[in-house]
Formats: C-alpha cells, sequence, structure tokens
C-alpha cells in the first residue's frame, strides 16, 4: 500500500522528507528485498506460463470452468470484504470508544482468524454449518443452506478477512481527536451527520485499506474454503482450487496461467484501490 | 611378563595407544562392512499411514537379523498426486508406494526419475496390495442401495471426492463407468450418460478421499460413499459397526496402488539394495498378513484363503484391460474436457 510513493510520484520524483540520512541504501535494499521476496517467486509465474503458446494460454484462462471460478472467486471476496468495512467498522468502533468489562479479550480475539491455521478454521465452520451441524439445522428449515454452497465461502472468507478491516481502522479511530466531533455537535450537527461530515472522511482511507486488505487475503485463500464449498464446479469452484486441479494433471503451466490471471486482476483492483484512498487521505489534508 | 624392556611408564602409554588405535580399526572394520545403519524414505499416500508403520517394524527387526544392518524408516503422506509432484521437486525418496501408476508413471515421464517400463519391475504389476471401490452407507441400508444403478435414482444423494484432484477418486468414477459400459446394450453413449447421472446425485465434490468420509460419516451428507474398501472397513472399525453397512457391487475395478525403487534416489544414497529388499518384503507372507489386517487385500493366495471371510469374490474389472492404462484413461476422463467434465458442461 503506497499512498505516499504515489503521491511522490505526482510531485517530485525523487524526495527526501525527514532530517535523517541513508534514503540512498534504505531504498536501495528495499528494492532488492522486495525483489527477492515479491518479485522473484512472481516472475517464476510468469516464466512457467510461457511453456504455453498465446493461443493455448487464452484457451486455458477462458474456459467457461476457469470463467466461473474467477467469477466465483473474486465475487465472493469482494463481497466478503464489503460485510468486513460495515462489521469491522462497527467492531473497532466499540473496541475504540467504550470501555467495558472483557474488552482485552474481545480485542484478542479480533486476531484469532489470522493465527488459525485455515484448515482448522473451515473444519470449524463446517462443523458449524452442514445441513447436521448446531448451527445448520437450525437455517436449513428457513431454507438457507450455508455449507457447501457459494454461501459458505463467503463465510469462510468473510472470517479470515476480518482481523484486517479492524486493525486497520482501529488506530485511527483511537486518534481522532474528540474536539472536531464535539465542536460539529456544539454547531448544531446532528449526531448522524457528525459521523457521515466529521468521522467517516477521517476513516474513509483506512477503511479502504482494510476492504483491501480483506479481499486481496480472500481472493487467494484456499484452505478454509476448500472444506465449506462443496468445490462442485461451476457452482462453487474457487479458482485457487482449479489451480490444484492442474498440477494434480502435472499440467504446471496451466496451473500459473490461472494464477498469472488472478495476479493481474488483484494487482489492478488492488492499484485502483490504493490510487482512490490517497485521493481521500488527499482531500482529508489539505 | 614384560616383553619390551622399556621403562614402564612409556610402555604403558604405548601399549595404551595401540589398543585404542586396535579398538577404533575394530568399530570401522566392523561397521563399515557388516552393520551400518541405514535410512529410507518411503513417500506414500495418505490412508496407509498405519499399515506402513507396522510393516517398517517388522520389516527393520527382519532385515537386522539377516544382514545385521539396522535401518530407520521414514514416512512420508500425502495426497497421492501432490507426493509425486514432492518427489519429482526433490523429495529424496528411496521408494514411493503411491495411489496409482499414474502417479508413479509421472516419475518416470516428467521426472525421469525412474525408467518407464517400471511397473513390470515386481510382481503383479508391482501392487503387492490391491483393494476396489464399495459403498459404505447408513446402518440398516435405508435407501435400499444395492448395486451401481441406484445411485442414479432421483433423491440419492452421493458422495465421493473430485477425481481431477484426488487420485483414489479416479478408481470411483473408473469403477462407475465400467459398470455402465457393460451393461447390455452399453455404449459409450450410454457410460457418459450415467455418469452424468450419478454425478448429478453428488452434492460435495472433496478434494481427497478422506475429506469425503469425514462428509459422509460425520457431517451426514449424502446417503452412500463411494469408497476404498479398506477406508471403508476402517470407518465401520472407527465409528462402530452399528452405524455403517459395507454394501459390495455387481461389479467393481481392481485398485493396484503400486510401489517402486527410484532409482536415482537409491543411486544416490547408495540404498538400492535395501529398497529392493523392503519393496521385495511386502510380497512375503508376514508382510501380506499385516496387509490384510489393514483391510487391503492381500496378493498370497494363502493368507488370502485366511482371510476369505473379511474379503467377498467380486467381479472386477482392471484399468489396464478395461482402460487401456492409466495414461489413456486419464486422457479419456479426467485430462482438461475429458469425460468427467463433460458432465458439468452443458
Amino acid at each position: 500500500m503506497s499512498p505516499t510513493a504515489l503521491r511522490l510520484s505526482s510531485a517530485s520524483r525523487w524526495r527526501v522528507t525527514g532530517s535523517l540520512p541513508g534514503f540512498g541504501a534504505s531504498l536501495g535494499f528495499t528494492l532488492f528485498y522486495l525483489g527477492l521476496i515479491v518479485l522473484m517467486p512472481l516472475a517464476m509465474v510468469v516464466l512457467r506460463t510461457f511453456d504455453l503458446s498465446w493461443f493455448e494460454f487464452v484457451a486455458k484462462v477462458s474456459s467457461p470452468r476457469a470463467l466461473s471460478a474467477f467469477k466465483i472467486s473474486f465475487g465472493a471476496a469482494l463481497i466478503a470484504a464489503a460485510i468486513n468495512v460495515l462489521v469491522g467498522l462497527l467492531l473497532a468502533w466499540v473496541i475504540s470508544r467504550y470501555r467495558f468489562p472483557g474488552k482485552k479479550i474481545i480485542d484478542a480475539l479480533i486476531d484469532l482468524p489470522i493465527a488459525l491455521p485455515t484448515a482448522v478454521a473451515g473444519i470449524a465452520l463446517t462443523t458449524l454449518y452442514a445441513p447436521k451441524g448446531w448451527l445448520g439445522q437450525w437455517l436449513l428449515p428457513l431454507g438457507i443452506q450455508v455449507a457447501f454452497t457459494p454461501l459458505g465461502i463467503v463465510l469462510a472468507l468473510v472470517f479470515v478477512g476480518l482481523p484486517f478491516v479492524v486493525r486497520t481502522v482501529q488506530p485511527v479511530l483511537q486518534d481522532i481527536e474528540h474536539e472536531t466531533e464535539e465542536a460539529a455537535i456544539s454547531l448544531g450537527a446532528s449526531p448522524v451527520q457528525t459521523f457521515l461530515r466529521v468521522t467517516l472522511p477521517t476513516i474513509a482511507p483506512a477503511l479502504i485499506t482494510g476492504f483491501a486488505l480483506a479481499f486481496a487475503r480472500g481472493v487467494g485463500e484456499y484452505g478454509s474454503v476448500i472444506f465449506i464449498a462443496g468445490n462442485m464446479p461451476m457452482i462453487s469452484e474457487i479458482t485457487p482450487l482449479l489451480i490444484v486441479t492442474q498440477l494434480e494433471q502435472y499440467d504446471y503451466a496451466g496451473a500459473t496461467a490461472l494464477a498469472l490471471v488472478m495476479l493481474v486482476a488483484s494487482f489492478a483492483l488492488l492499484l485502483l484501490i490504493n490510487l482512490l484512498q490517497s485521493r481521500l487521505a488527499a482531500r482529508g489534508q489539505p | 611378563m614384560p616383553a619390551f624392556p622399556h621403562p614402564k611408564p612409556i610402555r604403558r602409554r604405548t601399549a595404551t595407544v595401540a589398543m585404542a588405535v586396535l579398538a577404533i580399526a575394530a568399530t570401522v572394520l566392523a561397521s563399515s562392512p557388516s552393520a551400518r545403519e541405514l535410512e529410507l524414505l518411503n513417500v506414500s499416500y495418505d490412508p496407509t499411514r498405519e499399515l506402513y508403520e507396522e510393516i517398517n517394524t517388522q520389516f527393520a527387526a527382519q532385515y537386522q537379523s539377516s544382514t545385521g544392518d539396522t535401518v530407520m524408516i521414514n514416512q512420508s503422506h500425502g495426497g497421492s498426486g501432490k507426493q509425486a509432484r514432492a518427489v519429482i521437486d526433490g523429495l529424496e525418496a528411496d521408494v514411493v508406494t503411491l495411489a496409482l501408476g499414474f502417479d508413479i508413471d509421472a516419475l518416470a515421464v516428467r521426472g525421469k526419475l525412474i525408467p518407464v517400463d517400471w511397473q513390470k519391475r515386481l510382481p503383479n504389476n508391482s501392487a503387492p496390495y490391491t483393494s476396489t471401490i464399495v459403498f459404505l452407507v447408513r446402518k440398516g441400508n435405508p435407501k435400499q442401495i444395492k448395486d451401481w444403478g441406484d445411485l442414479t435414482h432421483a433423491g440419492i444423494g452421493v458422495v465421493t471426492p473430485n477425481p481431477k484432484t484426488s487420485g483414489g477418486a479416479r478408481w470411483n468414477y473408473l469403477a462407475a463407468w465400467a459398470y455402465a459400459i457393460h451393461q447390455p446394450g452399453a455404449s459409450e453413449a450410454t457410460a457418459q450418460a450415467f455418469v452424468r447421472a450419478l454425478f448429478k446425485n453428488v452434492r460435495v465434490l472433496d478434494s481427497g478421499a478422506r475429506g469425503s468420509t469425514t462428509t459422509f460419516v460425520e457431517r451426514g451428507i449424502g446417503d452412500v460413499l463411494l469408497v476404498w474398501e479398506n477406508e471403508a472397513f476402517l470407518a465401520k472399525k472407527q465409528f462402530g459397526a452399528d452405524t455403517f453397512e459395507i454394501v459390495i457391487p455387481s461389479l467393481s475395478i481392481l485398485a493396484e496402488p503400486p510401489v517402486t525403487v527410484v532409482d536415482k534416489v537409491v543411486l544416490r544414497h547408495g540404498t538400492r539394495a535395501v529398497a529392493e529388499a523392503y519393496l521385495n518384503y511386502l510380497y512375503t507372507s508376514a508382510a501380506q498378513e499385516i496387509i490384510a489386517e489393514h483391510f487391503y487385500r492381500p496378493r498370497d493366495a494363502t493368507v488370502a484363503a485366511k482371510y476369505a471371510e473379511r474379503f467377498p469374490p467380486i467381479k472386477l474389472v482392471s484399468i489396464d484391460q478395461d482402460f487401456g492404462g492409466w495414461r489413456a484413461a486419464q486422457a479419456k476422463h479426467f485430462a482438461d474436457g475429458g469425460s468427467f467434465d463433460q458432465i458439468y458442461l452443458k
């Protein structure tokens, strides 16, 4: 996430802010490190894809099954990230604005989805929401089946993505100066107006970052989804599963072709979100 | 009786040094040719964990008593295809014992780790034990499921893993196909229609065989689980004989999980002799007993006769005779656009 980088590029291309020296060395190390840890593995994905001809590549990534898997993966990740923005904001609000017994425990609970092995999360959710599970058996008569449907995928992604929204919004909420909200109220703004016109613009960049992180986490998620999705082709088959399917046929190039499409689409979306976020941030601080 | 006229302290020290040298030499000599410590890595698929734990102990004891060498066998288990890829990518397996020949073929074709005719090197297609695909149904068989034909009826919930991700599940799929193609007046088209109708009744396609068993047994999904015979016995044993029943269909497939030495690796490790002894041990009556105890069908006729009650006779088709081998079966049924994909593309 680099709103600063984007702003830099719009102003002067090379700028050293701050009084500590070492710009050259630290930038050099940053590029080297990113190259080693992030870019090289990704370059392997691209390289492997070149085993395919252009025609084969297009056929592979535009097959009906691949298209439906892309739709499910990106769709479910977007829906889950949107849900997480709403619920995550509420949770962050409660944790940062109120004092109540057990607050520390709730605060710690929020990080749990990151720490838990995703397979454990998937199995636990499936046990709960399967048609005979504790929650599933009550939902089924209402006509809602969660486990083994696309709804289950969204649920798993909501679970793994939640901490990202809470943890990005919470510090910003804590840092808001109460005086600004109090000033708005004393000048005659209603609570709703205060929230929409004063609080929300301040936390919007953080909310968007949280959305982006939750979305990025969800698109690539495999471990938890695989247990609850049902994995029916064209219905609840996610792209990462389709990639594993290719590997199972020893078709490495096919697998990386699908991965490449995911990568490029995710990168484009994240770039777009960053751009939006930096615009908002720029407007927030005149 | 002093043999050397040296002063005492020096003589004693010389003697000590000489003895130490002798002792070290003796240890080195004794340990190098006659009592070595060997290590093997057996890369296998998921449900064989307990089987090989027992076989490894027995083999190590037998090998030590016959050669004096101690051998330590490490095990690695996982999905069959994933295990094969790991070996191709450099996991140092001395032997592989996987769920289907297709995955070991990949070691020959893609990894160039073994010769392409690897399956001819050991008896019985290099498969020292077999299994077959049976049905696991709920106690009392409430939906009266007797044979493959019943699986396509409306209202029957079938659970089977995805044959595209699970090697074991490919046997399930081919067994269903074989049943359909053996019906009077059958053709490729009727077989395709049959598997399509069958998979219409499949609600959950888990990525692996153990996942399917969990879905059926613990989540309570479906009326019938298509399952390897040894897994069906294991589920019954684990969850109680009064919870499930095994139904033997009129026809099934001979599932042959083959084994082989990985030539390039044993050459590097210098472990060919012990690796071959290990695989040959699987064919001995002692190992065949262990195999039968773990619900795999033994190859040895005497052991098979002893366990005849456990493994009822069943009409079996084979991958080589009925499907032209794994490479042909894979291309026709499980490759992209194959008969399995046809089910889901209208």
